[in-house]
């Protein structure tokens, strides 16, 4: 137990602090980090050309001075990179990548105020041709070659697809460690698991997979004992602060599988097969699905919650609602509706990262639980 | 039968507005295919099949104008859609919600009974296209699954470096010959490349008609005051590919001309000073917006949001007509919008610049600062920017609009 507490408290730091991480990564390699916006950036090419990809994904913290560049109605997380833009907090990256999958993302790609240099890639929405696959290769390539410009480097096909394999192997066994989570939820409660995940993108993957795998084996030496609290599910873009995530434990609802953009979403499918490492990279796109910022007609998304509430036998269904984030917002009358047929309980709580005060959420969490 | 050559633009415009809607009544009574589509989707390949089109933005601002938006914004809200979603899309997504029970149930629900909207019936199938929003791919998924029917999406990429990259073009032109393959299926019959090489030399004519009639605006005095646009817009965004369009602006276009050889000006004598409008109308505020400008001599010459639908291209042409259609200003990097934008402040002969913060809109708010500040640096000239929504009339107040542009009318009459 002792060493299962080690690697956990060694992650939660880490999740905790990335500057810490990222400078520590510094040292060890003599390499630099590269920012990595929310969502969905290949993050194997920055990996293959040495550098740290660092995921920016806000903070909890008041908003003050990103009121003059951006109005109330842009979401949450996005108003806490801007106040930390603001704040000179990236200032240390070696460049940003944004990804512009949202109305949003597009005018935040166009208005970086850190010193960094920004590199922005556009995702083909329309996933069900082979044409979107080689427009996506082609934005890869221009993200290849201004990385090895601002790096001063050059990035191998060998090398990216060696970093395929370690990002593939990570994927797995986060998908693993998903499993196990939601065995020993005495183990790896909600804060836990949110650090355990979030933890990946500050660390190189290989280092996390190996403390990750450490920690499976461990865990799996131990005889799960029975839940005697509730089984949820999450859903939406991510589920922080970590005071919302006290309130599941205050109530012994354990986090049995997640569909949020910065959990799940990220390793729920491999980077699939083939020669060329970029088309893969481009590929894995086309295969990923059930999240609002990936176009589908049929819009699966319901119908894979539904799949696993029953797969985990889930209590209910938490939606995770980033506060204006409209994408998210579409999805959710639909996915509701579907819940409703299949008798799924659900509920929405807001997400705010800048969020001081959760007695609502608190309450709101519990009438829940109790209703379950 | 309408005389159509005796009808002033104004009546051609009314004309033509019920026109469409009856027919696309009339296609769904016949059993022929009626689609929804995106108001910049390309209407060529639709057309050319003799699918009706409706077009849900247009229909909302319609709603707005009319005063009906609440009561469609409470079905969708009741139905899960947050207030902070575009309200155009809330707006429909209602309106498509009692058309459905309508239609499931044989009764009209007394919600639509009461409505002001005009009539529409409901899709076959639907188009949309990302070049004004990702939030018009969100709300044409929800379409297609409720009303489970085809969804045609033509997703033109964010163009984040320009001149908009070649690959991006072979990209665009292969979603067109995919709808076109996805058009042959849902009509069950080959899609027909004559009628579409013509549709798209309609589209020509309709959109020149339409670039004639905003030109006219640069004459100081001018004509035409720019809120018209928003008006006869109606029909660039819905007949664009139809002779209807071509027909109206080209009136209108003769009407302005005679009044601008006749020295009759929009504000007669009055034209104090000119604005660029930046952003949508705000259609349930639309005559006070109008008003409140006018009072203070303040004529609208410049107005980015009309010159969406200057879709040049070639005919026959699948390269030329994806540039159209992927260059839309605000699918572009900051950079180009600031040039796009200062084309029409300059050829408007523009004294200041309105921006609006339309909570509906985050792809045209969230960059209104740094635009205006570029500009502002570029031109020297005065701005301000009001809150508002495109249709959603809860948030906008007039009091704080009128201040805001009062302040920027005695700014405006200071510098001269």
């Amino acid at each position: 137990m002792d060493r299962i507490n080690y690697i956990i408290n060694e992650l939660k730091c880490i999740a905790d602090n990335p500057k810490k991480a990222m400078d520590d990564y510094k040292k060890a390699t003599g390499k630099g980090a590269v920012g990595i916006m929310p969502l969905y950036c290949p993050e194997e090419i920055v990996h293959a050309a040495g550098y740290l990809p660092m995921g920016i994904w806000g903070g909890h913290r008041k908003i003050s001075k990103s009121r003059a560049y951006l109005p109330p109605f842009a979401c949450s997380i996005m108003q806490t990179v801007m106040e930390m833009q603001l704040d000179s907090v990236y200032d240390d990256l070696a460049a940003v990548i944004f990804s512009v999958p949202c109305d949003t993302l597009k005018c935040l790609s166009q208005k970086w105020k850190g010193t960094s240099p920004v590199i922005v890639f556009t995702h083909p929405q329309n996933r069900v041709i082979e044409a979107s696959n080689a427009f996506l290769v082609e934005e890869f390539k221009i993200l290849k070659a201004r990385l090895e410009e601002i790096l001063d480097t050059k990035i191998s096909d060998e090398s990216i697809t060696e970093s395929i394999r370690i990002y593939n192997e990570n994927r797995q066994v986060m998908r693993e460690f998903t499993q196990v989570a939601a065995k020993y939820p005495h183990i790896i409660n909600a804060v836990t698991r949110h650090s355990v995940i979030k933890a990946r993108f500050f660390m190189e993957k290989s280092s996390h997979t190996a403390l990750v795998k450490e920690l499976l084996a461990e865990i799996r030496q131990l005889d799960p004992k029975p839940w005697t609290g509730k089984k949820v599910i999450l859903t939406g873009i991510m589920a922080e602060p970590n005071e919302m995530l006290d309130i599941l434990n205050e109530f012994d609802m354990a986090v049995v599988a997640d569909d949020l953009a910065q959990e799940s979403r990220q390793f729920r499918v491999d980077v699939p097969d083939d020669d060329d490492p970029l088309y893969r990279l481009a590929k894995w796109w086309q295969d990923f699905y059930g999240c609002a910022l990936a176009t589908d007609v049929k819009k699966y998304r319901g119908e894979m919650l539904i799949n696993m509430v029953k797969e985990q036998q889930a209590d209910g269904v938490i939606v995770c609602m980033m506060k204006f984030c409209d994408p998210e917002e579409f999805d959710y009358p639909i996915y509701y509706d579907q819940f409703q047929q299949e008798g799924i309980r659900s509920i929405s709580i807001e997400i705010d990262q800048e969020s001081q005060a959760f007695e609502q959420i608190k309450t709101r969490l519990q009438s829940f639980s109790e209703l379950l | 039968m309408a005389d159509i050559n005796a009808m002033k633009a104004k009546e051609l415009l009314a004309h033509y507005q019920v026109t469409l809607d009856e027919e696309a009544r009339q296609a769904k009574k016949e059993g022929r295919l009626v689609c929804w589509s995106a108001s910049v989707a390309p209407p060529e390949l639709c057309v050319a099949m003799d699918i009706a089109m409706v077009y849900p933005e247009t229909h909302a601002a319609g709603i707005g104008a009319r005063k009906g938006a609440l009561d469609m914004i409470a079905v969708a809200e009741r139905k899960g859609y947050s207030l902070d979603t575009c309200s155009y899309a809330r707006v429909n997504l209602g309106y498509m919600e009692l058309l459905k029970q309508q239609a499931l149930t044989g009764e009209t629900p007394e919600v639509l009974a009461n409505s002001p909207a005009a009539k529409v019936p409901l899709p076959d199938l639907v188009i949309t296209c990302n070049n004004i929003c990702n939030t018009l791919l969100k709300w044409y998924e929800n379409l297609a699954k409720e009303l489970n029917i085809p969804c045609i999406i033509i997703d033109v990429p964010f163009n984040h470096t320009m001149p908009i990259p070649h690959y991006a073009k072979d990209y665009i032109a292969e979603q067109f010959k995919y709808a076109i393959t996805q058009l042959e299926e849902i009509c069950g019959r080959p899609f027909d490349y004559d009628r579409f090489y013509e549709v798209q030399q309609q589209t020509q004519r309709s959109v020149s008609a339409w670039k004639r009639v905003a030109s006219l605006a640069s004459h100081k005095p001018s004509p035409l005051n720019a809120f018209d646009l928003f008006n006869y817009m109606a029909l660039i965004v819905c007949a664009r590919s139809r002779d209807y369009s071509e027909i109206t602006f080209n009136k209108f276009a003769e009407e302005l001309e005679e009044n601008l050889a006749n020295g009759v000006y929009a504000f007669k004598g009055n034209e104090k000073n000119r604005i660029t409008w930046e952003g949508i109308a705000v259609w349930p505020h639309l005559s006070h917006t109008f008003k409140s400008l006018k009072s203070l001599d303040t004529i609208m010459t410049g107005s980015a949001y009309p010159g969406l639908w200057n879709l040049e291209y070639t005919p026959g042409d699948w390269h030329s007509m994806a540039e159209a259609y992927t260059r839309i200003y605000i699918n572009t990097c900051l950079d180009n919008k600031v040039d796009v934008l200062l084309d029409v402040i300059n050829s408007a002969k523009s004294d200041g610049v309105v921006y609006h913060q339309n909570r509906s809109c985050k792809l045209m708010s969230l960059l209104n600062v740094e635009t205006a500040d570029k500009i502002q640096k570029e031109t020297g000239l005065p701005y301000t920017n009001f809150d508002g929504d495109q249709t959603d009339p809860r948030n906008f107040a007039p009091a704080q609009f009128d201040t805001r542009v009062q302040a920027l009318a005695e700014t405006m009459t200071a510098r001269q």
